[in-house]
């Protein structure tokens, strides 16, 4: 599978961030990382706690702004400083800590900010009870616990309606920050069907795991942080997993990829 | 999307919890009533009983219960603005304090400004009153909002400063002089003989507020059903319909058979031209106009709170602020509505306190910001934010004003008044605190 999704380089990137970098108090979360993603395209995006794989994604979803730096949709320059910025570019966001509001039911969240409303202007929670089932059956078929807070909910569940947020809203870019770290072995190749549906419908993804067999499996390339720097990109098809291991402990970048500034030697 | 075959299929009972045991838990649970609710007309309950006993008789009567909803009413109103304000993880010190300054600024415009531009008695005034005490507390709200939402104080503290700074500014509007008396037809909205209804408006009221429970309910149960989800029973759906209009019915024949005082009904009569000789007629209060004004900002609160992308919103920011954040409400604007609302809320409350006192005074509301966020969190609003009902906050008000009146008649005297609401408030949190942990 790999290689296929590289077939048009000659295409803009459908989104790219350029020399971004941002700090929090002195501590350079991210510093001078370029990154970018192709439609169809599942990219892996690694590296150690603390690297910055969130924060740099955060950027990307309108959560944090940059403190230097250009992000391209389509190869055109984009001025993303808020979530809803972001979401007009067509970009969603799973976020590690699922950013879900406790107190309210599933379709709520899944609806939170785009919600349904009646010819007279009201909430329609029935149609939007009736779309999250939809859109749950797809992740979770033997979801049921539709009327309670997702407070009441597993964190699979949570995870699972986290999901639907991202998916259900025709999604060009699909940011997913450790989407299956508290599902299941089901759940989570259900998770992994839905990535190789989601892809074949021309969605780009970024994807961050810890888990590298889970990256090679559905990944076309792969960028590797460390201390807030890219160590490197590669394909999946030119590096092998202790490479990439060697990449995101040591720092070190193999023949197989191209190195960034975060590389050691 | 394509999509496979799993989509709707809920079998009911799939959705119901488990736990078979026949009876009255599966029928109450059939009901799908809101425990917390029932609880709390449970302790209201017990409270009226309580002191009926203790009182002999005089604690429900319809003359006290009356009174008991005229004197609920201000509160209430507030108390509704401040379940959405504590939904937020917010709290509003400021809320007596712009009560008094709107109120002074209604009693100066109806007695001073607007007799200069078109005389005394005028049937505009009260209406120009009404919606400049609603602007006017509405933009004091929104600018103390907008400070909190933009500027980063957070709300304890820009509140508190509110709470000195109207009370001040309440003094400065006439320097600390009473204004009074109000316009006639403003007067009404305080209540009084004046200001209630009479028995068949009240009837009117009554029968339309049951239609239109009995059209909601059925509304919704046919949208539920039009898209397959599971609908309570017949038969409960015919309890709640028969609770919701008993309750409507009885409140009605209750401030029906309150009647007017003989002196004023013999005033109607001769007004009417009628003869006042031989046995005057039973003349009944009827609804009180404050009461009704309460009674309908409940309902356009709580409609507000559950059926707006608005009230959603603010149950977001409350259950996670930086959730709402990333799903892309813009939750500074929503907090900037919310202190507006209740400030607005705040210049109805001055209407009917001030209409009530026929007076606009600068110490007008002092000490309601505790009572407005006792109601509050009496009826059921959750400090940690998120969780709160409009119906909770006004049962609320009418408990701690039940617990006032009910030692008023037992001849309890004011210092150990608070110190009985005081330590009701502490226990009903404490009971709230025990029945959450219940539910984990
Ligand atoms: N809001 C913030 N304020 C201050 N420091 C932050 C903030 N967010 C992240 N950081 C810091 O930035 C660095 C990168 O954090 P980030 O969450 O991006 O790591 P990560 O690669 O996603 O790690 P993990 O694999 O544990 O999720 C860390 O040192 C973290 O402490
Ligand atoms: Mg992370």
């Amino acid at each position: 599978m790999s290689g296929l999704a590289m077939a048009v380089p000659a295409a803009a990137p459908l989104v790219e961030m350029r020399d971004v970098s941002i700090a929090f108090g002195g501590i350079k979360a991210v510093d001078g990382v370029s990154i970018d993603l192709y439609p169809g395209e599942v990219v892996g995006l690694l590296g150690h706690n603390g690297a910055g794989k969130s924060t740099l994604i955060k950027i990307l979803s309108g959560a944090y702004a940059a403190d230097h730096g250009e992000i391209r949709v389509n190869g055109e320059p984009v001025h993303i400083t808020s979530p809803r910025d972001a979401k007009r570019c067509g970009i969603e966001t799973i976020y590690q800590t699922l950013a879900l509001a406790d107190n309210v039911d599933a379709a709520a969240n899944i609806f939170l900010g785009r919600e349904k409303l009646t010819a007279w202007g009201t909430l329609d929670d029935h149609a939007m009870e009736a779309e999250a089932r939809k859109v749950m059956g797809r992740l979770n078929p033997h979801f049921r616990r539709f009327k309670e807070p997702v407070k009441a909910l597993s964190g699979g569940q949570r995870q699972s309606v986290a999901i639907a947020r991202a998916i259900h809203f025709d999604a060009r870019v699909l940011i997913m920050d450790e989407p299956t770290a508290a599902l299941g072995p089901a759940e989570t190749r259900q998770v992994g069907e839905l990535v190789k549906q989601l892809k074949q419908e021309g969605i780009g993804i970024f994807l961050i795991s810890h888990d590298i067999h889970d990256v090679f499996d559905l990944a076309d390339r792969i960028h590797v942080m460390k201390n807030g720097k890219l160590v490197g990109t590669a394909r999946v098809s030119d590096v092998t997993q202790d490479e990439v291991l060697g990449m995101i402990i040591l720092g070190k970048c193999p023949p197989g990829a191209v190195p960034g500034p975060g590389a050691v030697g | 999307m394509a999509e496979p075959s799993t989509t709707l299929s809920p079998a009911p009972s799939s959705e119901a919890p488990a736990g078979r045991r026949a009876g009255i838990g599966d029928a109450l649970r059939a009901l799908e009533l809101d425990t917390r609710m029932v609880g709390m007309i449970g302790a209201l309950a017990i409270v009226w009983i309580g002191f009926d006993i203790l009182t002999g008789g005089a604690f429900l009567t319809p003359r006290n219960l009356w009174n008991l909803s005229v004197q609920t009413a201000s509160v209430g109103v507030m108390a509704t603005g401040m379940v959405l304000v504590i939904v937020t993880r917010n709290i509003d010190l400021s809320v007596g304090s712009i009560l008094g300054f709107t109120g002074m600024v209604v009693g100066v415009l109806q007695a001073r400004i607007l007799p200069e531009i078109w005389g005394f008695d005028h049937p505009m005034t009260w209406v120009v009153a009404v919606l400049a005490a609603v602007a006017v507390g509405g933009a004091v709200g929104a600018v103390q909002g907008a400070v909190i939402a933009y500027l980063g104080v957070s709300s304890f503290i820009v509140t508190l400063g509110g709470l000195l700074v109207w009370r001040g500014a309440a003094w400065w509007v006439t320097t600390g002089q009473t204004v009074a008396p109000m316009d006639g037809l403003f007067k009404r909205l305080g209540g009084g003989f004046e200001g209630a209804i009479g028995a068949g408006p009240s009837w009117a009221v009554g029968i339309a507020a049951v239609l239109l429970s009995v059209a909601a309910i059925l509304v919704t149960r046919r949208r539920r059903a039009g898209f397959g989800f599971p609908v309570r029973p017949l038969w409960a759906e015919g309890v709640v319909i028969l609770l919701v209009a008993a309750a409507i019915v009885g409140a009605v024949l209750v401030v029906n058979s309150y009647p007017l005082p003989v002196p004023v009904v013999r005033r109607m009569m001769e007004a009417q031209g009628l003869s006042t000789d031989g046995t005057l007629p039973f003349v009944a209060h009827g609804f009180a106009i404050p009461v009704l004004i309460a009674l309908a900002v409940g309902v356009a609160m709580t409609f507000l709170s559950r059926r707006t992308r608005f009230g959603r919103y603010v149950f977001a920011i409350g259950g996670n602020p930086e959730a709402a954040e990333l799903s892309g409400i813009n939750t500074r604007r929503v907090m900037v509505m919310v202190f507006g609302l209740m400030g607005a809320l705040c210049g109805l409350s001055a209407c009917i306190a001030t209409a009530r006192l026929n007076a606009a005074t600068n110490a007008n509301g002092t000490l309601d910001e505790l009572y407005v966020i006792a109601a509050a969190i009496i009826g059921g609003t959750s400090m940690a934010g998120g969780v709160g009902t409009i119906l909770g906050a006004m049962l609320g008000a009418m408990v701690m004003q039940s617990l006032q009146s009910g030692m008023v008649l037992l001849g309890v005297d004011a210092p150990m008044q608070n110190i009985v609401v005081g330590l009701v408030l502490v226990a009903a949190v404490y009971v709230d605190t025990l029945y959450r942990r219940g539910l984990k």
